[in-house]
């Protein structure tokens, strides 16, 4: 079963969010996804500053069996990013949540937060997919 | 409905990640892929190839009609227990199937070949037996297949199984095989390391996978069979070659046994006519040392290699986790050489790579 964390809201192409104490976002991709693509062999970042729109592709993982886009869950300007996975790209399968974080975003609008999903819908989405 | 080995059960237990394969359910990995291949390069790991097709062909004109059959020439067999390595061609010179077939006796000859192909190899092998007097072509289902490969693959097989093998087995040369009470244990492989491809009962498979896994030969799935077998530069039938393609254009001139001249073989008028031409196409290795991984359908240009733009396409490409770095087999125009550079499309962006000669790893280390 994929660990899917109670406190973070997620997207239905396998992303998590995370709303920081300060309002920014942290994001990554989920258990669920790290799993599917097996054993992670490259990530492209987005820059710090870079401008992101809402559902549009903004980085790339790329693991022994596939490359995948990673889409914007939420529109707003890059804050920081995970040089560590650029490094180590299997800290993504180990620690998906924690230390595989990829960005950490500044929201250009808090109410888009409303539109992703909770646990247990995403658990919903992945349960139905996978029969 | 998906096909299951006799090992199916010994995958789930094992957290086997099972996908289909050419209508099998098999393990892709069972947790890491890059940490199943570093188990073959450095100690031993154990692959089911229970999926695969054997095929016994009996009788007293089995050599007769593999004369014909096998692009390859099957009168290089005069040991027992030796194998060969061959194409199968259709009279298009293209490649039905690859394939290795063993020697065992004057009647008694062994051929595995691939999964997807099955049907495909038996209706193709019996339609050209009926035109030879004694040859019974027999599946054998109740057979299951197990590739021990790795640099202590053959120890652990020791160790695991007894040393009675030890003795039938210890001295032999790469591709023989010997029997040795219900084994048949052949030193072939499809990862470039040693070790051995054991055909069994199916009924004894689970039984034996337990053995070798007690003396820590780990499972490995066909993710890691792929990279190995890439890495060792060794083609994949349906991916680097299939009907429309010769032996001459994927990489595979070695495996065609032009002398005697007098031997007929099923493609040889068209591959005598694509020589004396010579083939517009072969597989050429190219290495990418960036970020990004090269993957098969990419489209490759090779700028120094000729007028204009000359285009190859890749056939085989991935992570090599042994070169830390990303490899391909390329379908590539006969005129370009290693150490010529050449630009690849990843997803869009046009990176640089290099043309190297293939393989790119024995026996553990960089071949380059």
């Amino acid at each position: 079963m994929s660990d899917i964390p109670g406190e973070l809201k997620y997207t239905k192409s396998h992303e998590w969010v995370r709303v920081n104490d300060d309002g920014s976002a942290t994001i990554g991709i989920t258990d669920h996804a790290q799993d599917l693509m097996g054993d992670m062999v490259y990530v492209e970042l987005p820059e710090i500053g870079d401008s992101l729109e809402t559902g549009k592709e903004c980085a790339v993982v790329e693991s022994v069996k596939a490359a995948s886009d990673v889409y914007a869950p939420l529109a707003g300007e890059i804050l920081e990013v995970n040089e560590t996975i650029s490094e180590s790209p299997e800290v993504i399968n180990q620690d998906p949540y924690v230390a595989g974080w990829m960005f950490r975003l500044q929201l250009s609008n808090n109410e888009a937060l409303d539109a992703l999903l909770d646990a247990k819908a995403y658990e919903e989405i992945i349960n139905s997919t996978d029969q | 409905m998906s096909l299951k080995t006799p090992l199916y059960d010994k995958h789930i237990e094992m957290g086997g990640k099972m996908v289909d394969f050419a209508g099998w359910l098999m393990p892709v990995h069972f947790g890491s892929q890059i940490e199943e291949h570093n188990a073959v390069r450095q100690d031993a790991g154990m692959f089911d190839v229970s999926h695969m097709t054997v095929t016994d062909l009996k009788g007293a004109d089995v050599r007769d009609m593999l004369r014909l059959l096998l692009a390859n020439n099957v009168d290089k067999l005069q040991d027992k227990g030796k194998a060969l390595y061959s194409c199968m061609l259709n009279s298009d010179g293209g490649i039905l199937d690859d394939l290795i077939v063993y020697y065992l006796d004057d009647n008694w000859f062994r051929i595995v070949s691939n999964a997807a192909t099955r049907e495909k190899d038996i209706h193709w092998i019996e339609n050209l037996a009926k035109d030879f007097g004694d040859v019974a072509v027999i599946e054998r289902p109740d057979l299951a297949m197990i590739a021990v490969q790795g640099p202590n693959a053959k120890e652990k097989t020791y160790a695991a199984l007894g040393d009675a093998l030890r003795e039938h087995t210890e001295s032999l040369k790469p591709f023989y095989a010997a029997t040795v009470g219900d084994l048949f244990i052949a030193t072939t492989g499809y990862t470039g390391e040693t070790g051995f491809e054991i055909i069994l009962p199916g009924k004894a498979a689970a039984f034996t996978w337990q053995m070798l896994a007690d003396k820590g030969v780990k499972p490995i799935g066909l993710g890691a069979r792929d990279t190995l077998r890439l890495e060792a530069g060794m083609a994949l039938y349906g991916s680097d070659m299939d009907e429309t393609i010769s032996p001459l254009e994927a990489g595979l001139n070695w495996t065609i046994g032009w002398s005697p001249d007098d031997r007929n073989f099923v493609g040889r008028d068209s591959l005598e006519s694509q020589k004396k031409e010579g083939a517009s196409h072969g597989i050429v290795g190219i290495i990418f040392k960036g970020k990004g991984i090269l993957r098969r359908h990419q489209e490759v240009s090779f700028s120094d290699s000729g007028p204009g733009s000359v285009l190859g396409e890749i056939t085989s490409g991935g992570f090599s986790p042994t070169l830390n770095c990303s490899i391909a087999l390329v379908r590539a125009p006969a005129t370009v050489m290693p150490g010529s550079a050449c630009q690849v499309n990843i997803r869009g962006k046009m990176v640089d790579a290099e043309v190297v000669k293939y393989p790119f790893v024995r026996n553990g280390k960089s071949c380059l």
